[in-house]
């Protein structure tokens, strides 16, 4: 027998009966809609997770250094970091418990009707910190060397902490009192993307720090090229200290590869043993029709027996057609799935991320459920002996 | 030249208590070009002969020789072989395909075993030098149009069965059955289902065909029928008579 008339008999075969076919597509459409929906839609939420941690998370490392009498960490540690291969910028910042909770205030006037004074915390650090953060000067300018070098009293204020202490406007230079000390202020560090915290505080020079015991290096923030995390993780410690490098403790963000597998097991196991579930239930609706529709077709298989059709003839179409009517299945649920995907992606305003091969592999899925799901009815079919099937 | 079909002790037993001779000692021997009538009351052993002669059914014992082949020590596939290439039969209801037009229903003939689906086969039945014809797909349609218009249907090729009358469709029967150019054409109770009009119509298409040299074995229990043969045998509880 002619491959391609094997092809068209089975086809008309399934034409015969289009809304039958097409209801007996249903439930492999639903299993892979399902399964395509899953693995889409675990890939786009997974890729998503790991895109923020890849521009925030996955590229910060913190470096926390304990308080000796003799300083671990000089202030020129952005120097002796910016010199690794795959920092992008970093800055040493001092803070101590004393200095977190210090009295400041925006004039020295005492009115009981108003709270003037504010507690807030100073930070000492140097000119890289805007670029260190992610910051963005929302009005003024950050110190820069000249002022660390001249000890110039100058402060620049974090964004909400000016607005505590009623600083809008720069124009007039005008200063705060932390303790009884006038400090000018110079700008107001806005937009924060890292260490937010710092929008709170009140932010000096490092030659300042001294007088309000902030003489040593206590953190440092250090941002990393993409996927330099781990490898600058294990060199800043020595760069920093290399005396003592083991006393440093290394903040570094998780391993990306780490965070998407977790997403994507976490979403999908659930998910994928639905879309089987499904399946199987297609593949059984498949095989009860066939077995339905070779029942009906008796006559139709023994005339063709009588007609010189080998058995194996018989089995052939009616596994043709099973697979068929699966893969077509394959095909509407691989396109459904996608779409709803793409729609899930839109709403959410992610960026869908779908697998080439998952739209190829569906509609062979399908029809290997077709497969499996016709062998039965048509082991049956071929069985049939003609006489019978005449009759 | 060999019988086309020639029967020798033919005996069909059914098991079951007591058993079932549905044929005993069959003798039957039919030359090319023969148009036999087989007449006998229902339950004598019609439909066990035809379904014997139609390789449908083995005997249990004798032999039977369909163009002088030795057809009861074939296997399955053998057989099927056999009877896709040299019986062509036709039906008391018909069988066609419900979906498929009048054109597609006689070329499905050809799709098993008539088809020049290998080379080889083609060779074989197509005598050497033979232009245009054969059995591939190419010319199936012109071909089965050609036997459509032998049985006078050619203005109903794209039909649907459903559309045609009961003698239309016994002809669109015949014509499937033609194509390929059996050796023998069995007949099952052909007119069972039509009015004598249609009757008188498809028996002289059969009488066309003898003229052609066809080899005609007609099952009825219909006079009409069984007068137009040029030989008539009546079978009756197994046991097959002359006459």
């Amino acid at each position: 027998m002619d491959i391609r008339d094997l092809w068209s008999e089975a086809l008309a075969g399934m034409l015969a009966r289009p809304v039958r076919s097409a209801l007996t597509t249903l439930g492999t459409v639903l299993g892979i809609t399902t399964l395509v929906i899953t693995l889409g839609v675990a890939a786009t939420a997974g890729n998503q997770i790991v895109g923020r941690f890849d521009e925030l998370t996955a590229t910060a490392i913190t470096v926390e250094v304990p308080d000796k009498p003799d300083p671990l960490v000089t202030w020129d540690a952005h120097a002796s970091l910016t010199r690794l291969r795959g920092v992008v910028s970093a800055v040493a910042l001092a803070q101590t418990d004393r200095s977190s909770n210090l009295q400041v205030t925006s004039n020295t006037l005492v009115d009981p009707t108003r709270v003037t004074g504010h507690t807030l915390a100073v930070v000492a650090t140097g000119p890289e910190l805007p670029r260190a953060v992610h910051g963005r000067m929302t009005g003024g300018r950050f110190f820069d060397e000249g002022h660390v070098g001249r000890r110039d009293r100058v402060v620049v204020l974090g964004e909400q902490a000016a607005r505590m202490l009623g600083v809008t406007r720069l124009a007039n230079a005008p200063a705060v009192f932390i303790g009884d000390r006038a400090y000018t202020v110079i700008g107001i560090l806005g937009d924060l993307r890292r260490e937010q915290i710092l929008s709170t505080a009140v932010i000096v020079p490092s030659t300042i720090g001294a007088d309000f015991g902030l003489k040593n290096v206590t953190r440092v923030l250090v941002n990393t090229t993409l996927g330099a995390a781990e490898l600058i993780a294990g060199q800043a410690p020595v760069a920093l200290s290399p005396n003592h490098p083991d006393e440093l403790q290394v903040i570094a963000p998780p391993s990306p590869k780490r965070a998407r597998d977790g997403v994507q097991d976490d979403v999908n196991g659930l998910f994928l043993i639905l879309g089987l579930v499904s399946l199987v239930v297609g593949a059984v609706g498949i095989a009860n029709v066939t077995l339905v529709t070779v029942m009906e077709r008796v006559a139709e298989i023994g005339l063709r027996r009588s007609l010189g059709a080998a058995r194996r003839h018989i089995a052939a179409q009616f596994l043709l057609e099973s697979t068929l009517i699966g893969m077509t299945g394959g095909v509407i649920g691989a396109g459904l799935g996608l779409v709803s995907v793409v729609a899930v992606s839109a709403t959410k305003e992610w960026t869908p991320v779908l697998d080439a091969r998952l739209a190829l592999a569906a509609p062979v899925a399908g029809a290997l459920v077709g497969l499996l799901a016709g062998l039965y009815p048509a082991l049956r079919a071929a069985g049939m002996e003609p006489v019978d099937a005449l009759r | 030249m060999n019988p086309v079909i020639h029967l020798n002790d033919v005996s069909r037993v059914f098991p079951a208590d007591p058993p079932v001779h549905a044929l005993s000692k069959i003798r039957l021997r039919v030359e090319q070009g023969d148009y036999v009538a087989i007449v006998g009351p229902s339950g004598s052993g019609k439909s066990t002969l035809l379904n014997t002669l139609g390789l449908l059914d083995r005997p249990t014992a004798g032999s039977y020789l369909l163009d002088g082949i030795e057809t009861t020590t074939l296997k399955d596939g053998a057989r099927t072989r056999l009877r896709g290439h040299r019986i062509g039969f036709v039906y008391q209801s018909f069988h066609l395909l419900d979906h498929r037009t009048v054109a597609e229903n006689v070329m499905l003939a050809e799709m098993y075993g008539r088809s020049g689906g290998a080379g080889g086969e083609r060779a074989r039945k197509e005598p050497p030098g033979a232009t245009g014809g054969g059995y591939g797909r190419r010319g199936r349609r012109r071909r089965a149009e050609e036997m459509l218009e032998k049985v006078g249907m050619s203005h109903r090729v794209d039909f649907v069965p459903g559309r045609l009358s009961g003698g239309e469709r016994q002809r669109v029967a015949i014509a499937r059955a033609l194509m390929g150019g059996p050796s023998l054409l069995l007949c099952d109770e052909p007119t069972g289902n039509l009015d004598s009009r249609n009757t008188g119509a498809v028996l002289d298409l059969f009488d066309g065909l003898r003229d052609q040299g066809l080899t005609l074995l007609v099952i009825t229990h219909e006079d009409a029928v069984s007068a137009r043969a040029n030989r008539r045998v009546r079978i009756s509880d197994g046991i097959l008579t002359e006459g």
